[in-house]
């Protein structure tokens, strides 16, 4: 789960971490309290979006009395938000960040982020810092600076000074920079977070050190137990119908194609996206209808995807080991019955008793296809949907 | 003989007396696999279909020298499970829970360190042999005895993978899982399998995220063994948009080397025959065997 800039920083704080004043506004008549109460001459104004690239999208700007403030605050909130990180249709602004602006002696990149290969965390950091990093890891990727921290282990003082020196830093704003870092370290574990990108890390003032912006996500394992970061989700930054999937507990990834897809198993689903494109076709979503295929779950599942208007055609292709086919064919012939199905369904079963899923799909009377193959079931839907164009 | 699994192996299972627990060990009891016993605190003592039940890994052990395990206990509680039997130094944990914060894995990681117990999982769908027994939720009919190992870290996509190598028939199926931080990786199971003398060939079957299909490609390069065998890989995830995370934890796509094609590519260049399509592995597996 992803989290906002201001809300990770208010995380942060918890732990030590130097971040500059600020506060969020939902309306532009609150923006007037919080610029009095900051009472600085430049403030930075910033749009809250789940999404990198928002400077570029006009969604960050640095103000330089309160009029322009109120002004930008006003401009932003409704402002739609279209960056290389989101849909085309972008993210509507919701929320915007009043924070003191600074003048910036120094940036760096730091980041901290699960290391798959060794199973504990690598702290990622740079020089080059305020920039896109992965730029900079191809220009320049000597100026990437990697530590890796043993699985379970904590960050110890001598792996925090080793980094600082790195960055060059040295005297109070080492000092100020490791405690900084051993904060954010702290907050990573303690809150099970997946990743935390602190982009720039800046020396202000003389020897200040600073967290100017942050990006952050959760593994969503651990929310049953992180109440105060699962409270911060924010669904408007979800696709409706990625709410609905979540409540039917449900794997759904809305995409852009025109191809519904209904899958058992992630990996099943991802390659049905992979054949259905090897094919001329793509995918509307990614669905694992994870855990047992109930028909009641198979029936919630295909309602879900049959209401996404992008859908032109749907494949369905489950693999049950254990599961009965008869009992899923009459679950897709309900849920059929009750959307009125005018779209092309393709249907591959595989499992238990498919003679007789096969027979009632067959007599369902609605524009349903078995066939006895992903390949087949892939090559079909593709087809039907390009004929229905 | 086979990997993981023997005739020798004495399986219990840990949160026994659960639905999955219950539902998995009738199948695999059905599938003629030597359950020796459960483990669910509280009700050691009693019997669970006509197999006793303990309060302890320990006490399991003690009383029916069991050395391997699969465990079906909850998120929240399964990192402890896996502990407990590593500290009974079990040869075998097999963890098919789904949702374990990775933070967990990251201390059972830790833990292990130097241990003797071998760690399949978790998020994954077991490991089974044919002929011998299963550890996990893999359909057992799907599966026929022959000589292809398969390694994958989908659940799914093995079970796809065993249907279309059913002419040549399996060692033995191990479903590594699809969790960022996990027990025995595309590395080592595939030495296990080149070590086998009963595997003759391997599929394998990686997803996008990480670096472990990668990796192993650079194993199979580097390999030195007197065995080198034919081994054939699907790769899914090509379709995904990168930043995505699609239903496994681990799936997604952060960096350049993360995507299908990157790895696909290392695979082809260590020599592996790469199907594009899931439905083509089978084929691919025979090809690179030359029948």
């Amino acid at each position: 789960m992803d989290i906002h800039e201001y809300q990770a920083k208010q995380l942060l704080s918890k732990y030590g971490v130097s971040i500059p004043p600020g506060e969020v506004v939902y309306q532009t008549h609150e923006a007037e309290n919080i610029v009095s109460w900051l009472n600085e001459e430049k403030i930075i104004v910033k749009a809250q979006v789940h999404a990198g690239g928002r400077g570029k999208a006009g969604g960050v700007k640095v103000c330089n009395n309160h009029q322009e403030v109120i002004k930008t605050v006003d401009k932003m909130i409704g402002m739609r938000i279209i960056t290389p990180q989101t849909s085309e249709e972008g993210k509507i602004v919701t929320r915007v960040y009043l924070e003191k602006a600074y003048e910036i002696k120094k940036e760096f990149y730091f980041c901290i982020t699960v290391d798959r290969e060794t199973g504990g965390n690598t702290i990622i950091s740079s020089k080059k810092g305020g920039v896109d990093i992965e730029e900079v890891a191809e220009k320049y990727p000597d100026e990437i600076f990697k530590m890796k921290i043993s699985p379970g282990s904590d960050l110890l003082t001598h792996h925090a000074r080793t980094i600082v020196y790195n960055l060059g830093l040295s005297g109070n704003a080492a000092k100020k920079a490791q405690k900084n870092i051993l904060g954010i370290y702290k907050a990573f574990t303690s809150l099970d977070a997946a990743m935390i990108e602190v982009n720039p890390l800046a020396v202000v003032n003389d020897d200040d050190i600073l967290v100017l912006d942050c990006k952050s996500s959760f593994d969503d394992n651990a929310l049953y137990r992180q109440r105060q970061v699962a409270e911060m989700k924010d669904e408007n930054e979800y696709d409706p119908l990625e709410l609905e999937a979540a409540r039917h507990d449900l794997n759904y990834v809305k995409l852009d194609g025109n191809i519904g897809l209904m899958v058992n198993g992630a990996g099943l689903s991802m390659a049905t996206m992979d054949i259905i494109k090897h094919y001329g076709g793509e995918a509307a979503n990614f669905m694992d209808v994870a855990g047992a295929a109930t028909p009641e779950r198979v029936a919630a599942a295909f309602k879900l995807i049959y209401r996404d208007s992008d859908v032109k055609g749907i494949l369905i292709n489950i693999f049950g080991g254990m599961m009965r086919c008869n009992d899923i064919a009459e679950g897709l012939v309900n849920a059929s019955k009750e959307v009125g199905l005018d779209k092309p369904l393709v249907v591959r079963l595989e499992g238990t008793n498919v003679e007789m899923g096969m027979e009632i799909l067959k007599n369902s009377g609605f524009p349903i296809k078995p066939v006895d193959t992903m390949e087949q079931a892939a090559k079909d839907v593709v087809t039907l949907v390009k004929e229905k164009k | 003989m086979a990997v993981l699994l023997t005739k020798e192996s004495k399986i219990i299972c840990q949160g026994f007396t659960g639905a999955q627990g219950t539902f998995h060990s009738q199948r695999a009891i059905e599938y003629n696999t030597n359950i020796v016993g459960g483990v669910t605190p509280e009700k050691g003592g009693t019997k669970h279909l006509d197999i006793p039940v303990f309060n302890t890994v320990a006490e399991a052990k003690k009383k029916t020298n069991c050395n391997a395990s699969g465990v079906f206990v909850p998120p929240p509680f399964a990192a402890d499970a896996i502990l407990e039997g590593v500290e009974a130094e079990l040869d075998l944990i097999v963890c098919i829970t789904d949702g374990i914060p990775t933070s967990d894995m990251q201390r059972v990681k830790r833990e292990m360190r130097g241990s003797k117990t071998r760690l399949v999982g978790p998020n994954c769908p077991g490991v089974l042999t044919p002929g011998i027994g299963k550890i996990g939720i893999i359909p057992g009919h799907i599966c026929k005895p022959g000589r292809i190992g398969v390694v994958s870290r989908s659940g799914t996509l093995s079970y796809e993978s065993a249907v279309q190598t059913s002419k040549l028939g399996q060692s033995t199926i191990i479903g590594i899982g699809g969790d960022p931080v996990n027990g025995t990786n595309f590395v080592e199971a595939l030495e296990l399998f080149l070590n086998d003398p009963d595997t003759d060939g391997i599929v394998l079957i990686g997803e996008i995220g990480g670096t472990a299909e990668i990796e192993g490609a650079e194993f199979i390069r580097s390999w030195k063994g007197n065995s080198k065998k034919p081994v054939a890989a699907f790769v899914a995830g090509a379709a995904a948009p990168k930043g995505r995370k699609l239903g496994h934890a681990g799936a997604i796509v952060n960096s350049g080397d993360e995507t299908a094609d990157a790895k696909k590519d290392a695979l082809r260049s260590a020599g592996v025959e790469v199907s594009d399509t899931i439905t083509r592995i089978g084929e691919a597996m025979m090809k690179a065997m030359g029948v």
